[in-house]
């Protein structure tokens, strides 16, 4: 697919803002959504400009959660960061701390034992259910199906939950990568829960899938509604599965292949149409996907250390030099940036959320739908607000 | 046909819904302050201070006030006081003491880099979470009265890891006995008349 040619951006309902006082259509009405609004996934507010039912302008506002991430960052060392990027995206603590782990070993040049890598590659995709199959039950919320959708969806997480508890002490604070290895080694058993999880991870996407992916009343909510053509979705840098549901074939795992995902089987499913509805597919099928990989990952696990010798926890000082490392995150590709100066704190700390970058587009995918339409929209990017404000 | 998939979820709902009633493994949830689940070992909450003595934990604290965890904590929730004199630790040997040790719990995140940063062991994750105060500021500021707690409640909660603290301990203490037995030994014969009559005091065990 060519994309040098950055196609003009075209709302899909054509001029922004029609003319207003005409006999047929009223003033436009601006309407507040947020901070509070509980479908606005946190502190998040949509500034909703409305010609009636549609939608001619939003304007997203946030900063609410803004927490000095970065700031912070820059001035604790550099294993002092790593709680802090726990609360990143709660919901994916452990792939934040990969990431951020990877950029600094690769600061560092900090050699990682298999059996850790092997460890981090099952936590992620552990992750990638649990926040996949939040974001389903999530998604089902905002388009009206109260309750049922959802609490399925969690009693799923809660599983997966438990063993990252079992595993690092804490259900979603995980606080669990380290710079050369993992902190702890799992617990008798917790590798035979995990399989016993991936074997019954598709039995509940089956029950979860009978449920609601036929449902008439969904796809009249979320098919043709919010769609993002491919060639908009990589001009605005958009990852992750939002850009792969608009049918770009790009994910961090296959392209960079950090980590040990060269040595994996599995497939990066693609959708056709870019609206609400092929989001939700594509992390049903992604879940699919991670369930084959935690189940080959789990056969193959070697036994040995899951810290490197090497690795030092106090006066860690990189050398003098900078990097950015990115990782397949469940929301996209999440990457830290870093400067060192040769100092025990990094001189420059940068996060690139995705999150934040998929959410740039929420006005693009709105214009000209209804307000219940923006809510559903919403909900398919799949935002947290700890990542967007950090 | 238009509602199949519509009638399909609700018999997904209605399986849930008998299900609910007879099947053990639906029942996912847990009347909290009646049931309680078993908290895994793993888990932690907030730190607190290990003391060898039960009977005098003022006087067995492991920690010797060398302030390596209120240096590492992230959100900086300690605050330690050296003390101005020094007591025997477990191996005999003449150490500081913290003669204040706060942590404020409602600034703590439980991360556990206290604890994995400490040389000594002395400071480990709690386990208790029921901690709510009516007062925020002395309510969850734990001073080291309330934070001191023995090895065997440490035992009790992170069984694994305390055995392997203990083994740890054990070859420090064993490494301090012969080096003070080596120190003896090496003192011993070069005053060699004296030494008959006073042999060199071994630190306390």
């Amino acid at each position: 697919m060519s994309v040098s040619d950055n196609p003009p951006l075209e709302s899909p309902a054509g001029p922004l803002v029609r003319s207003v006082r005409d006999d047929f259509h009223g003033d436009l009405l601006e309407v507040s959504m947020g901070p509070h609004h509980p479908s606005t996934h946190g502190v998040f507010r949509m500034v909703v400009t409305l010609d009636g039912e549609t939608i001619a302008k939003l304007k997203p506002v946030f900063g609410y959660l803004h927490r000095n991430h970065e700031k912070i960052g820059e001035n604790t060392s550099y294993l002092g960061s790593m709680p802090y990027t726990d609360r990143l995206d709660y919901l994916c603590s452990m792939t934040n701390n990969w990431a951020y782990a990877l950029a600094v070993e690769r600061l560092s040049g900090q050699a990682v034992p298999e059996r850790a890598e092997y460890l981090r590659i099952i936590l992620a995709e552990l992750t990638r259910l649990l926040n996949h199959t939040c974001l389903a039950g999530f998604l089902l919320q905002d388009s009206g199906a109260s309750g049922t959708p959802l609490m399925y969806a969690f009693r799923e997480r809660e599983k997966i939950l438990d063993l990252f508890e079992a595993l690092s002490g804490s259900r979603m604070m995980c606080n669990y990568q380290r710079f050369g290895g993992c902190r702890a080694d799992a617990p008798p058993g917790w590798l035979d829960a995990a399989r016993a999880l991936a074997g019954g991870f598709g039995r509940f996407l089956d029950e979860y899938e009978e449920l609601i992916t036929g449902n008439e009343i969904l796809m009249a909510r979320t098919q043709g509604v919010g769609r993002l053509p491919a060639a908009l979705a990589v001009s605005a840098g958009v990852t992750g599965p939002m850009l792969r549901a608009a049918g770009v074939d790009y994910d961090v795992r296959k392209v960079d292949g950090y980590g040990l995902y060269p040595r994996f089987n599995f497939r990066v499913p693609l959708g056709a149409h870019g609206d609400t509805y092929d989001r939700y597919m594509i992390r049903i099928l992604e879940m699919r996907e991670s369930i084959k990989i935690l189940q080959q990952a789990l056969r193959d696990i070697p036994d040995g250390p899951i810290m490197d010798p090497k690795a030092r926890l106090r006066g860690f000082r990189p050398k003098q030099g900078e990097v950015y490392s990115r990782i397949e995150g469940p929301k996209g590709e999440i990457g830290f940036y870093l400067i060192s100066d040769g100092g025990p704190n990094p001189y420059r700390y940068r996060v690139r959320p995705p999150s934040f970058i998929n959410l740039t587009l929420l006005e693009d995918l709105c214009l000209g739908h209804t307000v219940a339409d923006a809510v559903v929209i919403l909900g398919s990017i799949d935002i947290v607000l700890g990542e967007v404000d950090r | 046909m238009l509602g199949t998939g519509l009638l399909q979820g609700l018999a997904v709902t209605a399986r849930n819904l008998v299900g609910s009633f007879h099947d053990p493994r639906r029942f996912v949830t847990t009347q909290y302050p009646e049931e309680r689940t078993a908290l895994p070992e793993a888990y932690r909450n907030f730190p607190f201070l290990v003391c060898d003595g039960a009977d005098d934990p003022m006087g067995t604290l492991r920690c010797v006030a060398c302030q390596i965890c209120e240096k590492e904590c992230p959100p900086q929730c300690i605050y330690i006081e050296k003390s101005r004199d020094k007591k025997p630790d477990a191996n005999g040997k003449m150490q500081l003491y913290p003669a204040v040790f706060d942590i404020d719990i409602s600034v703590c995140m439980s991360c556990q880099i206290c604890v994995e940063v400490c040389p000594f062991d002395a400071i480990e994750m709690d386990q208790v979470f029921e901690l709510s105060a009516t007062d925020r500021f002395t309510g969850l500021m734990l001073d080291r009265g309330a934070l001191a707690k023995p090895n065997s409640y440490f035992h009790r909660i992170h069984p694994t890891q305390a055995a392997e603290v203990d083994a740890r301990l054990a070859v420090e203490r064993a490494a301090a006995e012969r080096k003070a037995q080596a120190a003896a030994a090496k003192a011993a014969p070069r005053p060699a008349p004296a030494a008959a009559e006073q042999p060199p005091a071994a630190p306390a065990a």
